[in-house]
């Protein structure tokens, strides 16, 4: 291994006699990358010191590297709840990037047909890239087979859509909400890279991991003793959901501003907005 | 088969395409992500890496975060996993099943990255269908898991994240196989899969033996599963288990581990 012989801030190329005898041995080599790199340290703090010993001001010398990530985080926390005969699809209107908000009024459910809507979170240009791909799958399938899509096959169809980018993936945390064949409430969640399973209720986004627990309590009856396990009715989930947002805007600075509920039935879809803290 | 081309079919493809390279535009690398919430926040039964720069090349496979077991035995096959889904150290699910039902008479284990598992055994249940229909015969447990390695394989090196056990019954009796993403392919009679294998190794060893009864083995299967997620912080929420016989695979059962915990706890006393 030979070092180059350059003046100057390259390596010196005087190895001690202790450097040569190293490199003669495997172990030896690593003892000698050692000794140089602490050698090139020291140059480079001796260039960014005075004479006297204190650091230069404000001068940085060498090589910078700046990365380009194609991702951005824009926040927003989605909630999706079934009930009986009912389905609930929430979200905050916030969407923000790093320290700024971008908009208080970007909603993030998306209504796919008339007993499905899907929310999503995460970065807003996946987002919106995501949906624009579902909806064109619906129109084609409508087209092919002369119906629309149930929510079960559009939760099947979005695991493939979310896996076909298994290595470069959709940075969106989807919830989809609706209502399945038998009329039932049906939430399918997901996680970027398309594992997906059907549940009673589920939060995603930000703010997600302060509202899965409350849920867990209020809609799961989780761990608790004596309690009586009733069903949720359409008003109680509502007001729940209203109750659950207005924490998680207390507490997550990525969400606020505003909440919208799309309350699927068999009647069709309505929505219902509701202010939250805007600070 | 091609990943890109099995997901722009429409209609079925009974030519197998060569495989292309996969594209990776601006190729996603755990490390070149600006900011702390990593997008390796997908759904995991896998514990999140250490933190890039530790070291260049990761040579030892982590454990992933789960346990699933399955041993033969004189009546058949046993598998019993665990249910529980972390995204790093926040709890994602404590009801995610783990068992795939390739078809009736062939399962699967999940354990790693959930949304690998679960879609290349569903790709393997689409092979297994197209195989029964040209042979006019069922699948063998060794080609079924021979499918699965060989269409993994060629994804060597990319970053997949599955550590599953093809179990069935076929014309040699009862089969059972490891496949993983690095390119495993063994049988044998018992195995432990995932952060919690060891804890569950220990409590199947000691209670194994070819003659055991169904009751017994069912038991066992349960309480090691049990076991592993009392210790393993990672495992937990449900114990489920199946059974597979001459006839196909039955699901024996679906228990809280809560609630084995007071059963035991009682039966001790």
């Amino acid at each position: 291994m030979t070092l180059p012989a350059d003046g100057g801030t390259s390596f010196r190329s005087d190895a001690s006699a202790q450097e040569t005898q190293d490199l003669s041995t495997s172990g030896g080599h690593i003892a000698v990358i050692q000794r140089v790199l602490v050698r090139q340290l020291k140059m480079i703090s001796a260039q960014a010191c005075g004479a006297n010993g204190k650091m230069k001001d404000y001068h940085y010398s060498g090589p910078v590297e700046h990365k380009f990530s194609p991702y951005a985080f824009n926040g927003g926390t989605v909630l999706a709840v079934a009930g009986e005969d009912f389905a609930l699809v929430a979200s905050d209107t916030r969407l923000s990037e790093g320290y700024s908000i971008h908009s208080r009024d970007s909603p993030k459910c998306y209504k796919l047909t008339d007993t499905t809507v899907i929310g999503c979170s995460g970065f807003h240009g996946d987002c919106l890239t995501l949906t624009k791909i579902i909806e064109a799958r619906l129109k084609m399938y409508k087209h092919s087979n002369n119906k629309s899509m149930t929510s079960g096959a559009i939760a099947a169809m979005l695991s493939t859509i979310l896996y076909g980018r298994r290595f470069f993936p959709y940075y969106v945390y989807n919830i989809i909400g609706g209502l399945d064949e038998e009329g039932r409430g049906a939430v399918y969640s997901f996680d970027p890279v398309g594992s997906y399973q059907r549940d009673t209720y589920k939060a995603g986004g930000s703010a997600s991991a302060m509202l899965q627990p409350l849920l867990d309590n209020q809609i799961g009856f989780k761990n608790m003793e004596n309690v009586e396990q009733v069903p949720l009715s359409q008003e109680k989930a509502v007001q729940l959901v209203k109750d659950v947002f207005i924490s998680a805007a207390e507490r997550d600075v990525y969400t606020g501003d505003a909440l919208k509920i799309c309350i699927i039935t068999k009647e069709g879809i309505r929505e219902e907005i509701v202010p939250l803290r805007k600070d | 088969m091609a990943l890109s081309s099995v997901l722009r079919s429409e209609s079925a493809d009974f030519a197998d395409s060569f495989n292309q390279p996969f594209a990776h535009g601006c190729g996603l690398k755990q490390a070149g992500l600006g900011f702390g919430e990593a997008v390796d926040d997908s759904l995991n039964f896998a514990v999140k890496p250490l933190g890039e720069g530790d070291e260049p090349e990761r040579k030892i496979e982590f454990l992933h975060g789960t346990t699933t077991l399955a041993f033969k035995f004189q009546h058949g096959v046993i598998v019993a996993v665990d249910s529980r889904a972390t995204a790093g150290s926040y709890i994602a699910s404590q009801t995610v099943k783990k068992v795939i039902e390739i078809n009736p008479y062939l399962l699967g284990t999940m354990a790693g990255g959930a949304a690998d598992c679960s879609f290349w055994e569903r790709l393997l249940a689409r092979q297994c269908r197209i195989y029964e229909l040209r042979n006019k015969e069922r699948i063998s447990v060794a080609a079924a898991s021979k499918l699965l390695a060989n269409m993994v394989y060629q994804y060597k090196g990319m970053g997949l994240s599955m550590g599953t056990m093809v179990c069935g019954w076929d014309k040699r009796g009862p089969g059972l196989y490891y496949v993983d993403s690095e390119g495993n392919r063994v049988c044998g009679d018992l195995f432990a899969v995932g952060s919690g294998s060891m804890y569950a190794y220990g409590v199947v060893d000691s209670g194994l033996r070819h003659d055991l009864t169904v009751e017994e083995a069912c038991d066992l299967g349960r309480r090691a599963i049990y076991q592993a997620t009392y210790r393993d912080a990672y495992s937990g929420g449900q114990v489920n288990l199946y059974r597979v016989h001459s006839d196909g695979w039955e699901r024996v059962s679906q228990e809280d581990v809560l609630q084995l915990h007071i059963k035991y706890e009682s039966e001790k006393a």
